[in-house]
């Protein structure tokens, strides 16, 4: 570990993404994303690769197919009505079994909405990132650290499973400063891209890269056979961090910066005498089911806090089989919720219980 | 350290100008003076000087904005009122401009009242643990890339290298050499030395307390 640094988040993204072996980026500014691509911008070409403005997000993700199916590691980053435009670049990705980083640092929507932090692009990151039957794995930091290390192992989940990867931030993990260090490597074992267009110098049979199926029986077979992988991803990449759960009545689920809030909450909640605990999902697709399940068997209460309408709520309620109560905090458009209306939630849950 | 009438807060992108200016202005008001702070960011789209317009309102500190910060206007623009700070008159003003050359280009606009050194300061902010700062050959690089953009020289340079809610005492004087170095290859006064009023004072040249005033929206 080398001396720690003041960073913006989106600033440690990037740092950490060329640091983690990414070469290429391809990208088109937008509030409140533009320093991942400023940053890149200034540094990429000092380490050897390649920053390319695009000159539009569905340009630029279509980049990113081209230099991941040359076996490349390459990132684009956007916020909200960007990934969008992406969403149909990100599909042919999956189709086409292409491991690449998407950062997606929401602001408020629908629509063109407005600049400022939300988290309501939930269920487009953990259903519906484009058309067609498939996933890609969703990771939520919670600070500007954990950015860091997480981009280190977007990209190597990415390569391991051959599959898209996305790092769902939101405004203010994006825009917030604080001291980040970064790891000299990355931990996992990675198979060599032997699938990867680099030319077959006459020596090899040739790659293709491809979502393009003549034959529907071999269609499905490829859907089937991307499934078993997911399945394996639900068993192995869960990732979630519990903080007093143990003994909790009601326990507090947020993910982001909605996390930080929450927390807060928690740690006052419990001043006041309630035993309430928190969840902060980590990978959001996978969802950590099993986390909840188990916490599920002791609490009796769940509240989800989060920066859009309920999106999460169904995740909780899939995830203990709807065996308790599902509760919301939410704000949205733009607007974050005070540690006091999560507290003053808590509190009334905590007196329905009684 | 004196303060000349007008002082302009330069330098690279999150270096903690906009905390640094706030200060000023409540520094300048604490000794009598009258005050006027002027937001010329045209980058930032958070964490901005309209987020203590409150506590300006409350103190008598005239504030200058643009009717856009903190809005979901994102449109670099500048109010016309900001011409005023240039305009002679007793009160003291503080400008607080956006990072790196991009947030500068907003005070060419107005160089052609920064002519007279006697009447303004323009100090750049260093901070030593951001990561495109960390020796002074990278300073001054941003720093010439500062002056070419808004046709202003600097005259001073601000040590407030911190590690945010990390910094330590000993974090700060580390920074000494760094300082000193940079001092002398930009050819600039060292003129302050930042640090939070919640720590010792270091033992470093000009220290300056400051009270750090961006607030982290999950505190309680």
């Amino acid at each position: 570990m080398a001396e720690k640094v003041l960073m913006k988040g989106n600033e440690a993204l990037a740092e950490a993404a060329m640091r983690a072996g990414c070469r290429f980026f391809f990208g088109y500014p937008i509030t409140p994303q533009t320093e991942v691509a400023a940053y890149m911008a200034k540094h990429m070409r000092k380490n050897g690769g390649t920053y390319l403005q695009a000159e539009s997000e569905i340009a630029a993700i279509n980049m990113v197919l081209g230099a991941a199916s040359a076996g490349q590691r390459v990132l684009t980053s956007s916020s909200s009505p960007g990934i969008s435009l992406k969403s149909e670049g990100i599909s042919y990705l999956a189709g086409s079994d292409l491991p690449a980083v998407i950062i997606n640092i929401q602001r408020g929507g629908p629509g063109l909405g407005g600049i400022q932090p939300s988290q309501s692009d939930y269920f487009q990151a953990t259903r519906g990132l484009g058309h067609g039957d498939f996933h890609v794995i969703v990771v939520a930091p919670s600070t500007v650290q954990e950015m860091v290390n997480l981009t280190y192992d977007a990209f190597d989940m990415a390569d391991l499973y051959r599959m898209p990867v996305m790092i769902l931030g939101d405004g203010i993990l994006g825009q917030m400063m604080e001291p980040a260090e970064f790891p000299t490597e990355s931990s996992r074992k990675l198979p060599a891209k032997d699938w990867a267009t680099t030319g077959t110098k006459g020596e090899r049979k040739k790659n293709i890269v491809n979502s393009l199926y003549l034959d529907p029986a071999e269609l499905e077979r490829t859907n089937f056979e991307r499934y078993e992988r997911y399945e394996k991803i639900k068993a192995t990449e869960q990732k979630a961090e519990c903080f007093m759960t143990e003994d909790a009545d009601i326990v507090v689920v947020a993910y982001g910066a909605a996390a930080r809030v929450a927390k807060n909450a928690v740690l006052a909640a419990r001043d006041a005498g309630i035993k309430v605990g928190i969840v902060r999902p980590i990978t959001l697709w996978p969802y950590p089911s099993d986390t909840l399940k188990e916490v599920a068997k002791t609490a009796k209460a769940f509240l989800s806090v989060e920066l859009s309408m309920g999106q999460m709520v169904e995740d909780i309620k899939l995830s203990i089989d709807c065996a308790k109560p599902v509760y919301l905090c939410n704000r949205t458009g733009g607007m974050v919720m005070k540690p006091d209306e999560v507290l003053a939630k808590i509190k009334e849950i905590s007196g329905g219980l009684k | 350290m004196d303060f000349k009438k007008i002082t302009i807060f330069a330098g690279h992108y999150g270096s903690g100008k906009t905390n640094l200016a706030v200060n000023l202005a409540f520094h300048h008001k604490a000794q009598g003076r009258d005050c006027t702070i002027c937001d010329l960011d045209i980058v930032n789209p958070y964490f901005r000087s309209k987020d203590s317009e409150e506590d300006f309102k409350a103190a008598g500190i005239r504030f200058i904005s643009s009717p856009f910060a903190n809005s979901n206007v994102d449109l670099p623009s500048i109010p016309a009122e900001a011409y005023s700070v240039f305009a002679k008159s007793d009160t003291y003003s503080v400008i607080d401009l956006g990072g790196d050359d991009r947030g500068s280009y907003a005070l060419g606009r107005f160089s052609e009242f920064l002519t007279d050194e006697s009447t303004y300061d323009m100090l750049m902010v260093i901070n030593q643990y951001r990561p495109d700062t960390r020796t002074p050959e990278q300073v001054l690089e941003i720093k010439k890339e500062i002056e070419d953009a808004c046709h202003v020289k600097f005259t001073g340079i601000v040590n407030n290298s911190n590690l945010g809610r990390e910094t330590t005492v000993e974090l700060i004087e580390r920074t000494r050499e760094f300082a000193d170095e940079c001092a002398k290859l930009l050819n600039l006064p060292l003129v302050m030395t930042t640090y939070s009023d919640k720590l010792e004072k270091p033992n470093m040249p000009n220290p300056f307390a400051i009270n750090i005033m961006a607030k982290d929206i999950w505190q309680v």
